[in-house]
């Protein structure tokens, strides 16, 4: 099955390995295939948005590109429209000032903050307002507490609003078919390592289909495990002085970069064995692995979007 | 008696670089994105400057890698502080002048180590510690992991017990997070929710103002839920005064001369910007940034001009002479796969060259923020021991980088 053909994929991973792009390019991708996609960042600090290169989103969404839309999650914004579409009646409080220490509150009472943003993503796939809703979520320390407060919810309260609404939420959420987990990764220690935890406690403590592990910064090999033998001994004395005497003194330089390169490799595959060993060996059928080439640009912003989207529409075929 | 534990170095007045800050404050602040070696930076500036500088030095990390854990010989978490013993430095190949201390921040102990000081009595804090909201609080609230780094930070600094604490943060949502901490928290008890959740247990009457709010809390959440949340903040209210005076000391702990801030950050894209995003944020607050550490970086050798202009010349040879049949025949290899090889290390050389000039753009705008700059290369092997861990120490601690011309 199409990782796109699902209905809500949450995207996390450890900080810094590129988890907004990947979403924004899961989206973008979605959309170029004539999907009516919505991609939704979860922490409002706007990285969603540099990466289209616009403005901060709003938490109403904003048309992008052809059925591409975005929005920035706000839990007051989605309290309010909770309080709206479910309660029925005006909200005579002013929110607004209380914003801030909502949060606090709404953090403390274990998963009513998340319930509400979950709760926004479920209702725009529950109505059908988009093919695919992205959401650049969580970075992996929070993840479980955000997929997985409906559940916490259900099982913590026992009447009220909140209980029945959890109900359909958890149908979207559980359904492999609907919803997926998308984590992205690196061929680095500690962010492999991090998933394997991840998935673990994902598996664990949530209903929650982990759908595909993406592997960004994936550097290319710059030649096939034949040529390797060969490519050693061109840093023989022998081979070096060839060298330096056709392409000068500097040349020593050139082959030390592909020397750094190429043991960065190495490194990085050895750490991939063990991402791929260790998702082999945990329950269920393991999630797709999609890999993302290291991609030597200078752009940042859409144009990296744009890239990383064209590498993963190879991967997904 | 810690100013004379290190009198033997005096700082330069300038105090700009890695060596001299370390030798002038009391308190560093390591803070930066996710992924970028904050923790592994933290470890290595605290074992460096037991060797370089000397005193009682403590390093206190939030969930390092098991590797490093074990390369500073924590086993357990917790609040302990454990000693890295002199055998581990004498097995690096170094003598070191005073003691390393190393530590792991356990959020869950820190908070019940807060109720237990700020609790009236001791009935109603066995309440709060059993409190089923309490654990979900402990683990959950917003900003709890940055104001226990920040609380600790000001218990083990209040100690005594040591000349400089290094403290690493914890990943927050938002850099910003661990500086509005204590703020936040003196906020929360001041705040006005507060007070409406906890009326009807103070007076047991509802009032005109928090009727409306009841009404709709009510349906939302379900009383029963609702009161034991309004119970929690009920008891927690009690603390109020303790705490709030706490988060006061603990805030002006960051503006204190004795602490410094240093961001760590690598030169990619998305770190380099939430580093500069932060050192503004410290300069809007008025708080010192020391400096700048720059993880992972390109060699510098990568922009020489040399460089790519041999890189061209290898690509030229490699196509159009007789260097691959030459290096063919010594390496008794097939020249075509040699021409194969040469041309790919030449293609990629300018690939990575052009990251390596993107890289040192990022740093020229990065040193316009900060007093100096340090950065480390990329290591080709993963820190395991206290060894690796005072070889990148040492790469940061030689003299702050040369601005970068471009």
């Amino acid at each position: 099955m199409n990782l796109l053909d699902r209905q809500l994929l949450f995207v996390t991973g450890k900080g810094g390995v590129g988890k907004t792009t990947v979403a924004a390019a899961l989206a973008q991708l979605a959309a170029l295939q004539g999907r009516r996609t919505l991609v939704c960042e979860m922490d409002a600090k706007g990285s969603l948005a540099s990466a289209f290169d616009c403005s901060p989103f709003p938490y109403a969404a904003r048309q992008v590109d052809t059925d591409l839309y975005a929005m920035a999650m706000n839990t007051e914004d989605s309290l309010r429209e909770y309080l709206k579409l479910f309660i029925r009646i005006p909200f005579v409080g002013r929110i607004g000032p209380l914003a801030r220490t909502f949060d606090f509150v709404a953090d403390a009472a274990p998963g009513v903050k998340e319930i509400l943003a979950i709760g926004k993503l479920c209702y725009e796939v529950r109505e059908r307002n988009y093919d695919l809703v992205v959401v650049d979520a969580e970075a992996t320390g929070h993840i479980i507490s955000q997929i997985g407060a409906p559940r916490v919810i259900s099982e913590l309260v026992q009447v009220g609003l909140v209980k029945d609404q959890t109900k359909w939420m958890l149908d979207i959420l559980e359904d492999p078919a609907r919803t997926g987990l998308v984590t992205v990764t690196t061929p680095e220690e500690m962010p492999v390592n991090e998933t394997i935890d991840l998935l673990a406690q994902v598996s664990e403590r949530t209903r929650v289909d982990s759908a595909a592990v993406i592997v960004n910064r994936v550097l290319p090999a710059l030649f096939g495990t034949r040529e390797a033998s060969v490519f050693d001994q061109l840093f023989t004395p022998l081979a070096q002085r060839a060298l330096v005497a056709a392409a000068g003194r500097a040349v020593t330089d050139v082959m030390d970069a592909a020397r750094m390169n190429e043991s960065r490799r190495r490194i990085g595959d050895g750490h991939l064995d063990h991402l791929r060993e260790a998702l082999a060996a945990g329950p269920g059928s393991p999630p797709a692995m999609l890999y993302i080439p290291e991609l030597f640009t200078r752009a940042t912003g859409r144009r990296v979007v744009t890239l990383v989207a064209e590498a993963l529409g190879e991967e997904l075929g | 008696m810690a100013a004379r534990a290190r009198a033997s170095v005096t700082p330069p007045a300038d105090g700009h670089d890695i060596a001299s800050l370390l030798a002038a404050k009391e308190m560093i602040i390591i803070c930066g994105s996710g992924g970028v070696g904050k923790t592994t930076t933290a470890a290595a500036l605290a074992a460096q400057a037991v060797v370089n500088i000397g005193g009682r030095v403590l390093v206190l990390t939030v969930d390092p890698a098991k590797r490093l854990a074990n390369a500073l010989g924590l086993q357990a978490f917790g609040n302990t502080e454990t000693r890295v013993p002199n055998e581990a430095f004498t097995a690096a190949g170094v003598t070191p002048r005073g003691e390393l201390w190393a530590a792991m921040l356990d959020t869950k102990a820190g908070w019940d180590e807060l109720i237990k000081r700020h609790a009236p009595d001791a009935t109603l804090r066995d309440t709060v510690l059993a409190n089923p909201l309490y654990q979900n609080i402990t683990g959950r609230f917003v900003q709890s992991h940055d104001y226990i780094a920040m609380e600790r930070l000001h218990e083990l600094h209040a100690s005594g017990r040591y000349d400089l604490v290094i403290i690493d943060t914890p990943p927050s949502r938002n850099a910003l997070d661990i500086l509005d901490a204590p703020a936040r928290m003196m906020e929360f008890f001041g705040s006005r929710l507060l007070r409406w959740l906890t009326v009807p247990y103070r007076s047991r009457i509802f009032t005109v103002a928090s009727k409306p709010f009841y009404q709709v809390a009510d349906r939302i959440l379900g009383s029963r839920f609702l009161q034991d949340i309004a119970e929690f903040f009920v008891l927690f209210q009690t603390m109020e005064k303790g705490f709030v005076a706490r988060a006061r000391e603990v805030e002006r702990l960051l503006a204190d001369p004795r602490t410094s801030f240093l961001i760590v950050s690598t030169l990619e894209a998305a770190p380099a910007h939430e580093a500069a995003f932060l050192a503004a944020a410290l300069a809007e607050r008025h708080l010192p940034l020391g400096g700048i550490v720059l993880n992972r970086a390109m060699p510098p050798v990568l922009r020489e001009p040399s460089a790519a202009k041999a890189a061209s010349k290898l690509g030229d040879a490699a196509a159009n002479t007789a260097l691959a049949d030459d290096l063919g025949a010594k390496l008794d290899a097939e020249p075509d796969v040699v021409r194969g090889i040469l041309g790919e290390i030449a293609g990629r050389f300018h690939d990575i060259a052009m990251v390596a000039t993107r890289e040192a753009e990022r740093r020229a705008e990065l040193q316009r923020l900060a007093p100096f700059t340090s950065t480390a290369p990329a290591l080709d092997h993963d820190i395991h021991n206290l060894a690796s861990l005072l070889e990148l120490g040492n790469l940061l601690w030689r003299e702050a980088d040369e601005p970068d011309s471009l």
